[in-house]
């Protein structure tokens, strides 16, 4: 049975996905500037500013005018975008890691599983820092250091199954009919080991859009005029009492799409692995 | 026993070792060194190359990076992080300063997250199904997907809007000088930090508790004719508590380091904020030293956990022997 049909028979990896394509829909808009007003057109006029929730501004407006709900579709291209591209290098760097890693075995697979413990002592969001005093602040910037900070979990996650698949009936036969050595690396150990790493991409998109809504909040992913979720409940302080909504809807915008990925995170690990049924 | 204790040290020294360099390294990739930052915020760019080449010998900058490492980790071995330029102390002295509000607030919060966490799981697991048990993990996956800093935003309106309060900020006043404000500064920080993880821990418990109830001698028990009361907290959660002090030591380890959106929430000077704006101001030696403590401390409750791993469960002292 194909993936995406044991996906919609589970309730909550069917949630999740539904959850992610309209944030998918979202991206389309925000990316083809399908917003009800140009995100960043201020509103001078005192009618426009901190509108709360109507008619004309779904969301309300923040201090200058400007629409929360296009900024909100502006955030998600920003977030999906530094999210999608940051985890897909930790996913690819980390499963090459892990599973030559497992494979060769040795004194190469103890020094490098040593090297990826060192970067498991650092809480995420504190390395994070570290990658971006190095490289700087910048929109762009946040993507080396959510990817320094995943790369170590895909590199365990992959590792792990290619320690049984390594003296698997299947591999010995490769073996005994003459075939190198990484070619039996990418023919049957890397296929065999896909599962964990599909089920770890989803949810470690979930705990990146934690990392890059904390970076941007703050003030070290993208700069004003900028929009991104994380950025938005930063200047959404100052007026939170008076002006709510600017800093419910971002919040919520995160939340929820952490909320998608984690429920198809979850979904793709009963799918994939019945016996560690949460 | 001791010697166990004794081979999970010596594993861990390598570790601190890498650590250190990996610290070393990624600070000193910073654009420009703490010469033309201090020049810069100074605004006294007038400094002949000698003044500068001065500079750079006084600093010590002018050596190989491997020579520089070696000095700093020296100094660190006698306690001598270095001097915090912005600060004007020493680094350790500012690490000092701020340390005790992140362990206590990192303490409460594993507290409150051990409170949330371990009863909703238990109850779960007990009719795995039930209303209750839909209810738990629809809270445990809330607790997941909620940014700490949005649900601390949200506190701090709530609190603000409806009780027209204001959580205590500034000036970290310890416990002892005045509990009850002491608490009030921390309580809805430590609150924010450990909902966030109470989820994890409902999860972990609830599975242990499913696993653990299909075991013979919780069959057994039930046949004796114990209680569910009994059987539930005395047989399945005691076998079930090794994972659980697991999860609660690595997040103890995560807390210590990773409470930086919460402290700038709610305005607290902990060793999160510090480092934070170290980095902002670019002042190096506390941005190292900083880091380096609380990666250390990582590894210290890491090796604490494996100790009280091996109490509750003596059969993994003896696994190598």
């Amino acid at each position: 049975m194909p993936v995406i049909k044991k996906v919609l028979r589970n309730r909550s990896a069917t949630i999740g996905l539904v959850i992610i394509v309209v944030y998918l829909v979202l991206f389309v808009m925000g990316a083809f500037s399908i917003t009800p007003f140009p995100p960043n057109e201020q509103h001078p006029k005192a009618a426009d500013r901190l509108q709360p929730p109507g008619m004309t501004y779904v969301m309300g407006t923040d201090q200058f005018g400007r629409d929360v709900l296009s900024r909100v579709i502006r955030g998600t291209v920003y977030s999906l975008r530094v999210v999608f591209i940051s985890v897909a290098i930790a996913a690819v760097l980390g499963t090459l890691l892990g599973i030559v890693s497992g494979f060769v075995g040795g004194l190469v697979d103890t020094l490098l599983m040593r090297i990826l413990d060192i970067f498991f002592a650092f809480p995420a969001i504190l390395l994070a820092l570290a990658v971006i005093s190095a490289v700087g602040p910048g929109p762009y910037n946040v993507i080396p250091a959510i990817a320094v900070v995943y790369t170590p979990i895909f590199a365990r996650v992959a590792r792990a199954p290619v320690l049984s698949i390594r003296s698997a009936e299947y591999v010995t036969a490769a073996r005994s009919i003459g075939m190198r050595e990484w070619r039996i690396l990418f023919r049957h150990v890397l296929p065999n080991s896909l599962d964990p790493v599909l089920v770890t991409f989803s949810l470690a998109l979930s705990w990146a859009l934690l990392t890059e809504a904390g970076l941007s909040f703050l003030g070290l992913g993208p700069q004003p005029p900028e929009s991104s979720w994380g950025l938005m409940l930063n200047e959404a302080r100052n007026f939170a009492t008076s002006a709510p909504w600017l800093a419910i809807f971002p919040g919520l915008a995160i939340m929820l799409a952490v909320l998608g990925f984690n429920l198809l995170g979850d979904g793709l690990r009963d799918i994939f692995d019945p016996q560690s049924r949460m | 026993m001791t010697s166990f204790i004794f081979r999970r040290i010596l594993t861990f020294i390598p570790t601190l070792i890498g650590i250190s360099i990996l610290v070393f390294f990624v600070i000193r990739q910073i654009p420009g060194d703490a010469i033309t930052a201090k020049l810069g915020a100074e605004g006294s760019g007038s400094l002949t190359p000698e003044q500068e080449a001065q500079y750079r010998a006084y600093f010590g900058l002018d050596k190989p990076l491997t020579q520089q490492y070696l000095d700093w980790i020296g100094g660190v071995f006698h306690g001598d992080f270095g001097i915090s330029e912005v600060r004007r102390e020493p680094v350790l002295v500012a690490i000092f300063k701020t340390f005790p509000l992140t362990l206590e607030l990192a303490i409460l919060a594993l507290f409150m997250a051990l409170v949330i966490g371990i009863p909703i799981g238990v109850l779960s697991a007990t009719r795995p199904g039930s209303a209750i048990d839909f209810v738990g993990r629809a809270v445990s996956l809330l607790a997941l997907s909620l940014p700490n800093f949005w649900m601390g935003t949200l506190i701090i309106l709530l609190l603000s809007s409806v009780f027209h309060v204001l959580p205590d900020q500034g000036l970290y006043i310890p416990f002892f000088e005045d509990p009850l404000r002491n608490l009030g500064q921390l309580l809805f920080p430590a609150f924010t930090l450990g909902f966030a993880f109470s989820g994890s821990l409902m999860r972990t418990t609830r599975a242990v508790m499913l696993e653990t109830l299909n075991q013979d001698y919780i069959r057994t028990a039930r046949s004796k004719g114990l209680r569910d009361r009994a059987v539930f907290i005395q047989h399945a959660l005691r076998n079930g508590l090794l994972p659980i002090i697991t999860l609660a030591g690595i997040e103890m380890g995560y807390l210590l380091g990773g409470t930086v959106l919460v402290e700038q929430v709610f305005a607290l000077p902990g060793i999160g904020r510090l480092t934070y704006t170290a980095i902002l101001q670019r002042d190096y030696a506390l941005v190292q030293g900083a880091v380096l403590f609380i990666a250390f401390n990582f590894v210290l409750i890491n090796l604490l956990v494996d100790f009280l791993y091996s109490l509750a469960d003596p059969r993994i002292a003896h696994a190598g022997d």
